[in-house]
């Protein structure tokens, strides 16, 4: 076992061993462009782009015609809500997101409103999902596009996207859903889940960093993107730019992977997390799940261990790669905004760590982790007055604190 | 975000942690800080005539936080009163190398040594010297 021991598998996974096999040639022997209509070499790697559309269209149940590369999801949110903002705007001019979303999305719909888009932002519920009643009530007259996240890249909440899907059909308003931390890791089934456009990226699905796609549905209805990189006219016009060919194919194959091994990856990750899970809670006191317990993204663990402050806990995880949702650890000072907008309360939101487990990650990871996580809590909280407080029977609510 | 040598020392060392009895006269207390915030600290002085004999913290908050602390109760500890007021919180940040980022843990330091001192001399009535009390 090598350390440090990799949890972060939200943030992103190692490349697998069968796609970076799939991609190598595709550097050295076959390096040709895709556009490149007039010789062998082009040929070559336009057939391996196509495949690789296949192959995306066949995990996501799209149709090929429905793939536009990218070079990640910020990219292909930029072009799914600046395309449709500027293609739609003469329909009406105010777009539905939510407070829990990446920040991929918040800052393009701020950008938005600084072009005189109206955004609703939906305040998600306690787990950090959001209903199809919310949408239902806010979209109006002049909404042209709803944008909520197939599943929370912090705590892993899944929301009720085949719900809300179907009330933005029933109104007539696209449905957008960054689905990056979804697609690979759950069913995504773009025609029974009612989404118009969806997202995501090789690197969170054991692919390559530095490509991913971007689904824009062709029929019932068809979506129309003003593009927002304009060049030689790749991808039907909505995104120019020379494909990343290695990266295509990299991408293609670890969807037909997760498409093959979804089921297998699944049971392992939630395997992984039931086993780190009980360890953790048989070992240790006032520790909280953020999130939906039981509508959570495989292998996604969003702890808080209140009384002691996430950095500090960070520091203690000496041979562990961890996100916190803590302040300290950003330069911004504020902790979380999806725990924030999820309303857990700051000091739970200092409080806490994000652990992902996936694909490569074994029980013997675990079985360390959880040993150096319970250890480094008990002598933080050695050190908390917050916790020697509660032990005293303090309520800490009633304290007068010096905030600072 | 990369740690000083000696913030690593003192969060896998921390000195003088613990807790003194806050109902006896000789014992000042300092809670500053708020759990929102992310950081909360305790800090405890033991007083004979005007020398602290013993000091005590507790820390809710990051690395740079709990080592503020920590090095904060070795610096008063044998320091007369007036001298322990006198500390401020840039000579923590020299001393940890902090970076700006973390300025306010030397602050939060700096506020909870004279929130222990005003304690004690609270407790005390004006038995200790009396000047530049509020922090």
């Amino acid at each position: 076992m090598t350390n440090p021991i990799y949890l972060d598998y939200q943030a992103t996974t190692p490349v697998d061993k069968r796609v970076l096999d799939t991609m190598l040639p595709f550097f050295t022997d076959a390096y040709g462009n895709a556009a490149s209509r007039n010789h062998a070499f082009g040929w070559v790697a336009e057939e391996a782009v196509d495949t690789s559309r296949a192959q995306i269209a066949s995990l996501i149940n799209a149709s090929e015609k429905e793939i536009v590369y990218t070079s990640g999801s910020t990219e292909a949110i930029n072009l799914a809500m600046k395309g449709v903002g500027e293609m739609y705007e003469s329909k009406g001019k105010h777009i539905i997101t939510c407070l829990a979303e990446h920040k991929a999305v918040l800052d393009t719909a701020k950008h938005m409103e600084k072009h005189g888009f109206e955004v609703t932002y939906l305040q998600p519920d306690k787990t950090g999902a959001v209903s199809a009643e919310q949408v239902r009530d806010a979209i109006r007259e002049d909404t042209i596009l709803v944008a909520i996240m197939w599943a929370n890249n912090e705590v892993g909440t899944i929301n009720p996207i085949r719900e809300i899907g179907a009330v933005c059909r029933e109104k007539g308003v696209l449905f957008f859903s960054d689905s990056t931390q979804a697609v690979g890791k759950i069913p995504v089934d773009v025609e029974a889940d009612n989404v118009d456009m969806i997202c995501f990226s090789g690197h969170k699905i054991y692919g390559p960093k530095g490509v991913g796609a971007l689904y824009v549905r062709r029929r019932k209805p068809r979506v129309r993107l003003v593009a927002q990189m304009d060049g030689g006219g790749h991808e039907r016009g909505m995104r120019s730019g020379t494909l990343n060919v290695p990266g295509i194919v990299g991408l293609g194959k670890a969807c037909a992977v997760a498409e093959a091994d979804m089921e297998k990856d699944i049971a392992h990750s939630n395997g992984l997390r039931e086993r780190f899970e009980k360890k953790i809670f048989d070992a240790l006191d006032y520790v909280f799940i953020n999130g939906d317990e039981n509508r959570r993204l495989p292998g996604c663990s969003n702890l808080s261990f209140a009384y002691v402050e996430g950095e500090s806990l960070i520091m203690g995880f000496k041979d562990l790669a961890v996100s916190s949702g803590s302040a300290c650890t950003s330069a911004s000072l504020e902790p979380s905004h999806v725990l924030q907008s999820m309303e857990v309360g700051d000091e739970l939101a200092h409080s806490s760590i994000r652990f992902g487990f996936g694909r490569m990650t074994t029980e013997a990871h675990i079985d360390f982790a959880a040993e150096q996580v319970i250890d480094a809590v008990k002598k933080l909280r050695e050190l908390s007055p917050l916790y020697e407080m509660v032990q005293e029977g303090i309520d800490l609510s009633t304290i007068a604190w010096t905030g600072h | 975000m990369a740690y000083s040598d000696k913030v690593l020392d003192h969060y896998d060392n921390p000195r003088n942690v613990g807790s003194l009895d806050k109902k006896s006269k000789d014992v000042g207390t300092g809670i500053v800080g708020a759990p929102e915030c992310g950081d909360v600290m305790k800090l405890q002085i033991q007083v004979e005539g005007d020398t602290i004999v013993d000091a005590k913290f507790k820390t809710f908050g990051c690395g740079s936080a709990i080592a503020s602390s920590s090095l904060a109760t070795e610096w008063i500890k044998g320091k007369k009163v007036d001298e322990a007021l006198a500390i401020s919180n840039t000579e923590i940040v020299e001393e940890l190398a902090l970076p700006p980022v973390k300025i306010h843990c030397s602050v939060l330091a700096e506020d909870a040594i004279k929130a222990a001192i005003k304690d004690f001399k609270d407790k005390n009535g004006s038995a200790a010297p009396a000047e530049a009390q509020k922090a």
